[in-house]
Order: C-alpha cells, then sequence, then structure tokens
C-alpha cells in the first residue's frame, strides 16, 4: 500500500466565462496512504482549488461520468490507480468532442449516435402474460455488449469517429446495435442492418482496435463491428 | 436574476429507476413530460444496485406473493404499513415480467425463464426455508435495468433535461404544488418548470455518513426541497448498513455474494453468522448481518492488522460460478480490495446504503402529510417513504419499489392531470425568490464556511453518533453537533462564482439538502427510546419484556420530521393490508 505522497498532475483548464484560451495548470496534491485511484486524488484536488471541475458519481466503474484523457489515454478516473501513473500526470478531456469547462465535454454527439441506433427491443408479438423464454445460450449472446457503461472511453479514442463525429456511428453506438441485433427477443435485424448499410456509419471502421484497448468494462466494439459486417455479408449474397 | 418559465403536464425530478419507470407511463399515455436530471439518466445510482429484483415468480420452486408480503412486513420489523407491502409484492412479477418485455437482459434457467437467486430474508411458507426469489442479471442487475428503463424512454420520446439541477418545489398558497424550479448546469441558467403533476425521484442521500455504499450525487435533493417546502420527512432515524462494503473503500458488495454461497469468517475463520441466525445464517436480514459483523469486531474478532474488518469467503466456489455469475463483484475485489475473490477472501465492513424513511406517501405514490394528499405533489423510490420497508429494508425490495411505485405514481399521475381542469394557477413570486436567494447567496457570502470541510465534519458526525449501534448520550451530543454543522451550512462560501459547469456551487447546494436530511435523522434517531429494525440503541436492549428492545406500546409508529422547529411528530402504522389478514406482531429471529 501507498504511504502519503505528493503528487504532481497538469491539468487542462478552461472556462469559458473567464479564460480567453485553455491553459495546462500545474498542480500538486498531498495523498494519503487510503488514497488509491485518481479520483481521489481529484476530489482532494477540487478541495484546494474549488473551480476545478469534472464529472463524477458512482465512484466504482458502473455509471461511466468520469472518462478524461489520462497521460494520453482515455480511462476512468475511478478506476485509474494513482500509483500505476507516471508523473506528472496530465490529465485532459476526452478527445474530439467540444469543451464545456475543464474536463467536461459536451456529449450531445456522442449520445446521437447511440439514438440513431434504437438502442430498444422491438418485438411486434402481443406481449405475453409471462416473460419472453430466452435460452441460457442466446442470453449468453448479449454478454459482453449489455456491459457498456456508456462512458465514451471507446468513441472519443477513434480517429475515425473524430473525423466524422457526426456521420459514423461509433464504437459505442456500434457495440449497442449488435447488442440488439443479437437479442432473439427483437424482430427488426434487417432494418437494424439497413439502418447502418451506408458508407460512413458503420464502415468507417477500419479495426484500430483504440477501442478495445481502452474500454473500462473490457468491452470489444471491433469484435461487435465484424460481426454486423458478417451480417450484412450474408444478407448480400 | 431572469428567470424563464416552462410549461409541462408532468414534471418528473431524477431520471432513476423509479422516475424513468414513471415517465414511460406518462410519455406512452401521450402526455407532455419533462424530466429533470443532475446526471445523464444511465449514471443514475439505480447502476449499481447489483443482485436482483425480487418477485414471486416462482421459476425454480414454488413461491406466493403472500410469502414475500410476510418476510417484507418482518423484514420491517412491522413499521411497514401493510397495505402498501400487499400491493407491491401482488404488483411484482408483472412488473418484472413488464420490464422483461422492455428487454431487460436478465440471466436465464435452462427452460427459458428468468433466473432467480436466494437473497437474505427471502424465505418459502412464512418463514420456513429460504427460497429463490431475486431476479437477477449476474451482479449488474440495476445496471441491465436501468439502461432498459432508459432504452424504453427513448421508444416513448421522454423530454429528458439531463444536467439540470432542481432547486426547489413551488407551491401554492393552499398547498397544493405547481412545478419546481431548476438550474441548468452547463449555463447557470434558472427556469420555472411548471406542472400540473411534479414527481420526485430523487433517490437517497447516503451521502450524510463518512462511509457509503451511495454515489456522490446521492445528496438526498428531494428529500431537502420537501422540507423547505413544509412537507415532513418520514422514519428518518431508520438507515440500513449493508453488511458487505469493501473495508475502506466502500464499495458494495451485494447480498447476491452470499446467495450464491459466500460465507462471512471473523479472525478464527468461524462462520459466526450461526451463532446469531442458526436458522437464516449468513442471509439473514441485513441489519441483523451487520449488528453482528460489528458485535464479532468490538469482541477483538476482526481480521486484518486493525482487526477492522470481517472476511467474506467465496473460494469454496465452483470459479465458474463467480465468472458468471458474479463477474462485476470479482472486477469490484481486485480493483478495490486487492484480492481476487478466487483465491482468497474479500474483506468488507457494514457500510451506510439505504435510506428507508423519506417523503411520506401512500401506495398510489401521492404524497400525504398524516392522511391528508398534498395535490400535485408525488414521490417514489428511495427519496419515498410508502412504508414499504418500514425500519429495516429486504434485499432486492429496493428494485422492486421503484418499478411498482414508479408505476402506480405515474399511473395516479395521469389520472391526476387528465381530471385536472386546463387552467393553472399562478406561482407566488415569494417562492421563486426563496430558491433565488440560495443560489445569490453563493454569489455574495464572504468569511464563510468551506463546503469540503463542512460536509465531512458532517459525515464524521453522523457516522460516530448515528451508526449500526447508537448511544443514548452519543445521540443527544449529536443533536447538537448537527446543529452546529447546520448553521455553517448557512455561511457556507465558494471561491469559484463561474456561471458554467460550477460544480462548487452545485455541490454547496446539495450541502443545503444533506444537512437537512441528517438533522431530520439525528433528530428523529433521539428521539425514538426503543430499538427496532436498523435503529439499535443502549437504552434499549433485549429483555423479556420487550424482546430485542422493541417497544410496541409506545413505538409502533411512523415518525414525521419538520423543518420548521425541527419538530417531530408521529402518525400510526397501517397493519390492515388491502386483501389479506393482518401479519400479526411477532418478535423478530431469523
Amino acid at each position: 500500500m501507498a504511504a502519503t505522497r505528493t503528487v504532481q498532475f497538469k491539468i487542462y483548464r478552461y472556462d469559458p466565462d473567464k479564460d480567453a484560451a485553455p491553459y495546462m495548470q500545474d498542480i500538486s496534491v498531498e495523498l494519503e496512504a487510503t488514497d488509491h485511484k485518481l479520483l481521489d486524488a481529484l476530489v482532494k484536488l477540487k478541495a484546494k482549488d474549488d473551480s476545478l471541475a469534472f464529472r463524477r458519481s458512482c465512484r466504482e466503474g458502473v455509471c461511466g461520468s468520469d472518462a478524461m484523457n489520462i497521460n494520453g489515454k482515455n480511462g476512468l478516473a475511478c478506476l485509474t490507480d494513482i500509483d500505476s501513473l507516471k508523473g506528472p500526470i496530465v490529465l485532459r478531456p476526452l478527445p474530439g468532442l467540444p469543451v464545456i469547462r475543464d474536463l467536461i465535454v459536451d456529449m450531445t454527439q456522442f449520445f446521437k449516435q447511440y439514438h440513431s441506433i434504437k438502442p430498444y427491443v422491438v418485438n411486434f408479438d402481443p406481449a405475453p402474460e409471462r416473460e419472453r423464454l430466452q435460452s441460457p445460450e442466446e442470453r449468453e449472446e448479449l454478454n459482453g455488449l449489455y456491459e457498456c457503461i456508456l462512458c465514451a472511453c471507446c468513441s472519443t479514442s477513434c480517429p475515425s469517429f473524430w473525423w466524422n463525429p457526426d456521420k459514423f456511428v461509433g464504437p459505442a453506438g456500434l457495440l449497442a446495435a449488435y447488442r440488439f441485433i443479437a437479442d432473439t427477443r427483437d424482430q427488426t435485424t434487417n432494418e437494424r442492418l439497413d439502418n447502418l448499410e451506408d458508407p460512413y456509419r458503420l464502415f468507417r471502421c477500419h479495426t484500430i482496435m483504440n477501442c478495445v484497448d481502452v474500454c473500462p468494462k473490457h468491452l470489444n466494439p471491433t469484435k461487435a463491428i465484424g460481426k454486423i459486417k458478417d451480417l450484412m455479408l450474408q444478407r448480400a449474397v | 436574476m431572469k428567470v424563464a418559465k416552462r410549461t409541462f403536464d408532468a414534471v418528473i425530478v431524477g431520471a432513476g429507476g423509479a422516475g424513468m419507470r414513471a415517465a414511460i407511463q406518462l410519455s406512452e399515455s401521450g402526455l407532455k413530460t419533462a424530466v429533470l436530471s443532475k446526471v445523464f439518466p444511465t449514471r443514475s445510482h439505480t447502476v449499481a444496485a447489483q443482485g436482483g429484483v425480487s418477485a414471486s415468480l416462482g421459476n425454480s420452486e414454488p413461491d406466493h406473493w403472500h410469502w414475500h408480503m410476510y418476510d417484507t412486513v418482518k423484514g420491517s420489523d412491522w413499521l411497514g404499513d401493510q397495505d402498501a407491502i400487499e400491493f407491491m409484492c401482488k404488483q411484482a412479477p408483472q412488473v418484472v415480467v413488464e420490464l422483461e418485455h422492455y428487454g431487460m437482459p436478465f440471466d436465464r434457467l435452462d427452460n427459458g425463464k428468468i433466473y432467480q437467486r436466494p437473497f437474505g430474508g427471502h424465505m418459502s411458507n412464512f418463514g420456513d426455508k429460504p427460497v429463490r426469489r431475486a431476479c437477477a442479471a449476474a451482479d449488474r442487475t440495476g445496471h441491465a435495468m436501468l439502461h432498459a428503463l432508459y432504452q424504453r424512454n427513448v421508444r416513448a420520446n421522454t423530454q429528458f433535461f439531463v444536467e439540470w439541477m432542481a432547486l426547489d418545489l413551488l407551491r401554492a398558497e393552499d398547498g397544493r404544488v405547481l412545478g419546481v424550479i431548476a438550474m441548468e448546469m452547463e449555463t447557470g441558467d434558472i427556469t420555472v418548470f411548471q406542472a400540473k403533476a411534479t414527481l420526485f425521484a430523487t433517490g437517497g442521500a447516503g451521502r450524510i455518513f463518512a462511509s457509503s455504499t451511495n454515489a456522490f450525487i446521492n445528496t438526498g435533493d428531494g428529500l431537502g426541497m420537501a422540507a423547505r417546502a413544509g412537507i415532513p420527512l418520514e422514519d428518518m432515524e431508520f438507515w440500513q448498513f449493508h453488511p458487505t462494503g469493501v473495508a475502506g473503500a466502500g464499495v458494495l458488495i451485494t447480498e447476491g455474494v452470499r446467495g450464491e454461497g459466500g460465507i462471512l469468517r471473523n479472525s478464527a475463520g468461524e462462520r459466526f453468522m450461526e451463532r446469531y441466525a442458526p436458522n437464516a445464517k449468513d442471509l439473514a436480514s441485513r441489519d441483523v448481518v451487520s449488528r453482528a459483523m460489528v458485535t464479532e469486531i468490538n469482541e477483538g474478532r476482526g481480521c486484518g492488522p486493525a482487526k477492522d474488518h470481517v472476511l467474506l469467503d467465496i473460494t469454496h466456489l465452483d470459479p465458474n460460478t463467480i465468472m458468471t455469475r458474479l463477474p462485476g463483484i470479482r472486477e469490484i475485489s481486485i480493483q478495490f480490495a486487492g484480492v481476487d475473490p478466487i483465491k482468497a477472501p474479500i474483506p468488507v465492513v457494514p457500510t451506510c446504503h439505504y435510506q428507508m424513511g423519506g417523503i411520506p406517501t401512500n401506495y398510489l405514490g401521492e404524497v400525504v402529510v398524516h392522511d391528508q394528499v398534498v395535490p400535485g405533489f408525488y414521490a417514489a423510490g428511495e427519496c419515498a417513504c410508502a412504508s414499504v420497508h418500514g425500519a429495516n429494508r429486504l434485499g432486492t425490495n429496493s428494485l422492486l419499489d421503484l418499478l411498482v411505485f414508479g408505476k402506480s405514481s405515474g399511473e395516479s399521475m395521469v389520472d391526476f392531470i387528465k381530471s385536472e381542469p386546463a387552467a393553472v394557477q399562478d406561482i407566488p413570486q415569494e417562492q421563486i425568490d426563496r430558491a433565488l436567494a440560495r443560489v445569490d447567496r453563493l454569489d455574495t457570502q464572504k468569511d464563510g464556511a468551506n463546503v469540503h470541510e463542512t460536509r465531512a465534519a458532517m459525515q464524521r458526525t453522523m457516522q460516530n453518533h448515528c451508526g449500526v449501534f447508537r448511544f443514548k448520550d452519543m445521540l443527544a451530543q449529536g443533536v447538537d453537533k448537527i446543529t452546529e454543522v447546520e448553521a455553517a451550512v448557512r455561511q457556507t462560501e465558494i471561491k469559484d462564482k463561474s456561471k458554467v459547469w460550477n460544480t462548487a456551487r452545485q455541490e454547496a447546494l446539495e450541502l443545503d439538502n444533506l444537512i437537512e436530511v441528517a438533522k431530520a435523522t439525528m433528530v428523529s434517531a433521539n428521539a425514538r427510546t426503543e430499538s427496532r429494525g436498523a435503529h439499535v440503541r443502549d437504552d434499549a436492549p433485549d429483555t423479556p419484556q420487550h424482546p430485542n428492545g422493541r417497544d410496541d406500546e409506545n413505538w409502533l409508529k411512523h415518525t414525521l420530521w419538520y423543518k420548521e422547529g425541527s419538530r417531530l411528530d408521529y402518525k400510526p402504522v397501517k397493519l390492515k393490508p388491502l386483501s389479506v389478514e393482518t401479519i400479526a406482531l411477532k418478535t423478530r429471529a431469523y
């Protein structure tokens, strides 16, 4: 266990209410032995300087609030061990999205893409009295898909999403698209594939795999995208 | 300050499970509905629920809603209202099936039905033996549920106001609720949301304690707003300490771990729950298990160098079970305890987890003061007190609570809105000014108290004076101390005056809400001179006349705390269910 120590930070700061331009702030913080995660340090920093703005909520990696760029790589502050990071620790907002303030980005475009894949089960049969049946094997197809926390680490690490955030669905949205295609209760696989049949929406994925590298939940959007591409091929022949 | 105004049929504050379940009801009825949330909906704290949602589906073995009702009444130590409990347990199978139809990825049995696991206090045949009643999606049930509810709302085109913080409840002179006033985080702009019906689904306030499984956002905003608007808070002395928070970190480890066969052990390696609950053992009710753990630690049988925790052992389980049924727990243990539970036990301590009390409602989700309905005002989920959890909540009944009462409050709101005349009353200006004054004070306060330090002082006071075991003298001192902290809260000062995403301002406004909850808790706990459920005092011990220290003659009643003058009042427990016989008072044992 790490003892009391001082940790140095370089943090991207920008408050449009008072700053003409963004700047990097050098700041350090004393940490106690019980501070393990980057979020612990950010909370301490905020106690020192209450103007530092970042999102956070559950502090256990399930809500997806505190995604940021940490020493050049996207991740969740609450799941990142401080002692695993080389100092000074450089914190920036997620790349590729407009910055609102400090480490807070405008996620409108990210959620617009998520919504564009119609993220809900569509089933035209009248609702039965009881649950729709699904075998354990069918349910297992959803593993590695439904656990997404919409933190945007993946999409904002993807060069294709940086270039075309308005046209390319991005890894998070495509993972969700496959989650509904893979669900035996959904009856609109064809429509879902039609919705992605476009030079940009799906096919801008060039399997760079940054998404897989950064996902804090260890999910694999590239694999899901590959499966959608396979289904499109199967449908074409 | 310029205040914009928007008008809706309904406004919902909070986009966790309860708020979003209600929103489905309203949006699908074609009503113009605004849902306000401090965070993007899928970041609400429902997301952190792990183990399951209870419903007597009987997928693995016979079960019945009446047995579920019995367990809930017993779990509540008879403080729960039996009409609301019957309603909830009877509705459970239907709301869980609806959730499945929305797309919830429940785990499955070989026959394709929803997988169910055992959980604390879930018994068949009126307390006979454990039954599988908790419907689960691995150990991520809350996450799966919250996303399914959000997705259904996307389909229903619900209008969300994301990253808006409600500041205060707006009431007419006759007490009717007219909506809320709220602030947009991104701009600092303030808007009045006027509506015929207003629902609070703002969650709990676990952050009043220093050690809590709760998220940073769980600051009791709905309770603070209700208290300031003259609504009493019910049964606030009852807080659930979850037996298994990760020692040091506070992060939750689901009771589902024990449901899958996990065992609590002391420093001697002993399965100590056999001594405290010979029948249910590790699956006794949460208050019982938490007290047993603290007793073990206090008597020197804690583990680790400081002997300050016990161990949750699943090393005897098939690693495959851990990987498939408890994958999230394994991740949390590795991340926050530094142990892989396949190889070594997890260090755990009781940690503040759930607020049984809240804004008083009936089972239709209507807010009631005594039996008087407050027109236009509804509450559901953890911020509400229906009361189904009484003095102690059963595991998995919280996710059920938000489905059942999210739905029933939504239905009540639809009926109310449709029966109301079109004209809406003007909002009295002084109601708006009251909220603006709190924001203005933060812009001008000088030489005030530091928000971080004041909040920490409140959390320490609650932790030390109002924990798992409570002491007469400590409670009395606690009331004085929390009143001192309250004075500091009235003078908090922030350095950041920016209009844009000012989280310092947000935290100061949240502290205004937390302190109301903390004070309500301490004052209510100090006054209740019996032991019941999660509220156990040294001066109300187990005696033949009062087994477990419970005093039904004097204390079988709900507490009501009013902010004005910190006044207490009481109301009777509803012992009469809707259709079945009363579940008669009994001494609680597991």
